[in-house]
């Protein structure tokens, strides 16, 4: 489980990087510019912070293979007043689940 | 060689850790005095840093209608075997539900019924969203008078030893020292007091998926018990490292059971369809031992029973997950299989050290302080006061607040009383620089940090009471452990960083040495079984009364000196001794 980074949508903003709870992300330069990259995929903890910040879903979750991983990633984005998770499947289905900040969960 | 410059700043208060405790002390104090320089040393960002970060699902600690603090004192003391400070555990207890509303004051959403009550999971727990709870509390600390600095990891403390009228030395805490994570620079504190409020020390042993997913644990990596060691080493008193938490988890995503077990009524069953958790008990440590002990007989795997909840309650969980562990909602949605069709595996975890689930921590007085004087400390490394959770950390946030506003009321500033005491703590200063510098030199090493943390995790795991040995630890083997880690501290001594960020994972994998060779003391200390997997010593399998008492530590001349002590109760008020 770890986050990867599409360089296609990633702007080299940096939001995400000033959130990381494990200092693992920084902005580079690179072949494509400057870009997020991850120090160390191993290292995250899976807390999707990062992908909270970035405003341009370029920060995609995934699950190791080590864990049950089968390909899909997950995105975030703040839509309607509405946190947005969306996951794709390597089928490229999507599945969508939206949560309102305002509600309480009910367990 | 890098170009290492030292920045000097000076606060009335040192708050070590901008996370839950860190942040609330910080925003209880500024209310009390606006005057009081307070500045927060955070090594990631007080936006998410800290256990909150992904959000938190429910308030666990809370008192309903019909109950009472002392209530929970009785709860948290018959979860933990007895060894609890009844004194601290109350205190907390009494602040509860005002830190509770106090939060919601700040913006948290907390489930109300058509009565405008609080909607309750247990006598003690509350339903919230709480995926934001900690960019809220990161809000509530951003006060006039509080200077936050991000990125900055404090690795030493500073004191200065001087004779007490009979002549005897009295350490007064100083500052602390500490690094920019990301730019090259050291800092030096100066402060009247300092507040640790660090985690607890994730990391010591060998994780349940040791390999690509290696940091998918319960409490954040991030978490490596920075301030258990510099407490230590400075020779602070400690107690109760072997009380351990491992936590009972979904398998894989090491994702909370509570939200299953407590949210839709799931039963822990075996391989074999039999409900087994009321075999072995329901306390924390027992529904642990309870899947370890169904596993070693043969009856695992062991699941949670949600198979045929409805799917309402399924769509629920799946976005109940995302507001704390998005992980085990990605694995139901990627499987194509939910927990209605499916029943949730568990397993436990590997060993933590964490004074806001069990009593492992700093021995402080009823009012928060320390054994030296100028140190505080509260949340998850403070001692004695186990089923904290959220709002027991901000309660103890308060308490500690209240406190340091009383001790500093007097006049005083960061300065020392003498020459002698100016000497001492600049060369102490020049000392922790000189290592830092050390680390950064462009010499080569043998080992990286990365290679010393493994060795360490997997000493641990076999030698002192991991996973592979079912939690389980014999004399013997801490003999073995004890060798084995001391034998790493020279190596974790000449490794060397190329950037600040490396010398950051130096420092974490020696702060995680110094707690791990606590642990092993306190583990060889307590000569009972006082809880099941979390402190289980093979030699001494049973529970013997005469260790109904502390076992605390001190650390000094290079040794870890035991001191065993007397339970303390509810109705006392405890005050250090010399």
């Amino acid at each position: 489980m770890s986050i990867r980074i599409d360089k296609s949508k990633c702007t080299g903003c940096g939001a995400c990087t000033r959130v990381c709870p494990g200092n693992l992300l920084q902005i580079k330069e690179g072949n494509e510019g400057r870009k997020c990259s991850i120090r160390c995929s191993q290292d995250c903890w899976g807390c999707c912070s990062c992908l909270k910040e970035c405003r341009f879903q370029a920060l995609q979750f995934f699950l190791g293979a080590d864990i049950g991983g089968r390909g899909a990633i997950m995105t975030f984005r703040k839509t309607r007043g509405l946190n947005e998770w969306e996951v794709t499947l390597p089928s490229g289905e999507r599945k969508i689940v939206d949560i309102d900040p305002g509600s309480a969960n009910k367990y | 060689m890098m170009n290492l410059k030292t920045e000097y700043i000076t606060a009335d208060l040192l708050i070590v850790g901008g996370g839950t405790a860190g942040c609330y002390a910080a925003r209880v104090l500024s209310l009390l005095n606006p005057d009081i320089g307070v500045v927060i040393a955070e090594k990631a960002n007080v936006k998410r840093s800290g256990c909150l970060a992904a959000g938190v699902n429910a308030l666990n600690a809370y008192i309903t209608e019909g109950h009472t603090p002392e209530d929970y004192v009785v709860y948290a003391a018959d979860d933990a075997g007895g060894i609890v400070r009844g004194d601290l555990l109350l205190s907390i207890a009494r602040e509860l539900n005002g830190v509770t509303s106090d939060l919601e004051s700040l913006g948290l959403v907390i489930l109300r019924d058509e009565n405008g009550k609080y909607v309750s999971r247990g006598w003690r727990n509350i339903k919230i969203n709480g995926e934001n709870i900690k960019p809220l509390l990161a809000s509530a600390a951003a006060r006039p008078n509080v200077r936050i600095f991000n990125n900055v990891n404090i690795t030493d403390l500073l004191w200065t030893d001087s004779p007490d009228g009979e002549g005897r030395p009295i350490r007064k805490i100083r500052g602390a020292a500490g690094f920019d994570v990301l730019s090259e620079k050291a800092y030096v504190f100066r402060a009247r007091a300092v507040l640790i409020a660090t985690g607890g020390a994730a990391g010591l042993y060998r994780p349940n998926n040791p390999g690509f997913s290696r940091h998918k644990m319960w409490y954040p990596p991030f978490n490596t018990g920075a301030g258990y060691a510099m407490g230590i080493r400075a020779g602070a008193e400690m107690t109760t490292f072997e009380m351990r938490f491992i936590a009972l988890r979904c398998k894989d995503t090491i994702a909370p059971t509570g939200t299953i077990a407590q949210g839709v009524g799931a039963r822990q069953v075996n391989s074999r369809h039999e409900i087994y958790e009321h075999k072995y008990g329901l306390r924390t440590s027992e529904r642990l031992w309870g899947t370890v002990t169904e596993k070693s007989l043969g009856n695992g795997p062991c699941y949670l029973q949600t198979r045929g909840i409805d799917k309402t309650a399924e769509e629920d969980l799946l976005r109940a997950y995302l507001n704390m562990a998005p992980s085990q909602t990605l694995k139901w949605l990627e499987n194509g299989m939910g927990p209605s069709e499916e029943n949730v595996e568990i397993e436990g975890t590997e060993p933590y050290i964490v004074g806001g689930h069990t009593a492992s921590g700093y021995w402080t007085d009823t009012e928060r302080r320390t054994t030296i004087a100028g140190l505080y400390a509260a949340g998850d490394v403070a001692g004695g006061a186990p089923q904290k959770y959220v709002t027991g950390a901000l309660a103890e946030a308060k308490i500690v607040a209240e406190t340091i506003n009383g001790d500093l009321a007097f006049p005083g500033d960061a300065e020392c009383s003498s020459e002698s005491e100016d000497r001492a703590l600049a060369e102490r200063t020049a000392g922790i620089i000189d290592t830092y510098r050390r680390h950064l030199s462009d010499a080569t090493a043998v080992f990286s940090a990365g290679e010393i943390e493994e060795a360490m995790q997997k000493v641990m795991d076999q030698y002192a009471g991991g996973i592979s040995s079912g939690y389980q630890y014999s004399l013997a083997g801490l003999r073995v452990a004890r060798e084995r880690i001391a034998g790493l501290v020279p190596l974790a001594e000449n490794l060397r960083a190329s950037s600040m960020y490396e010398l950051l994972q130096i420092y974490e994998v020696k702060e995680r040495l110094t707690v791990c060779q606590a642990l092993l003391a306190h583990l060889e200390a307590r000569r009972e079984t006082r809880w099941h997997s979390f402190q289980e010593n093979a030699d001494y399998p049973e529970r013997n009364d005469e260790f109904r008492k502390y076992v605390n530590s001190r650390y000094e001349n290079g040794e870890f000196h035991i001191i065993f002590r007397p339970l303390i109760d509810a109705g006392e008020r405890y005050e250090h001794q010399n």
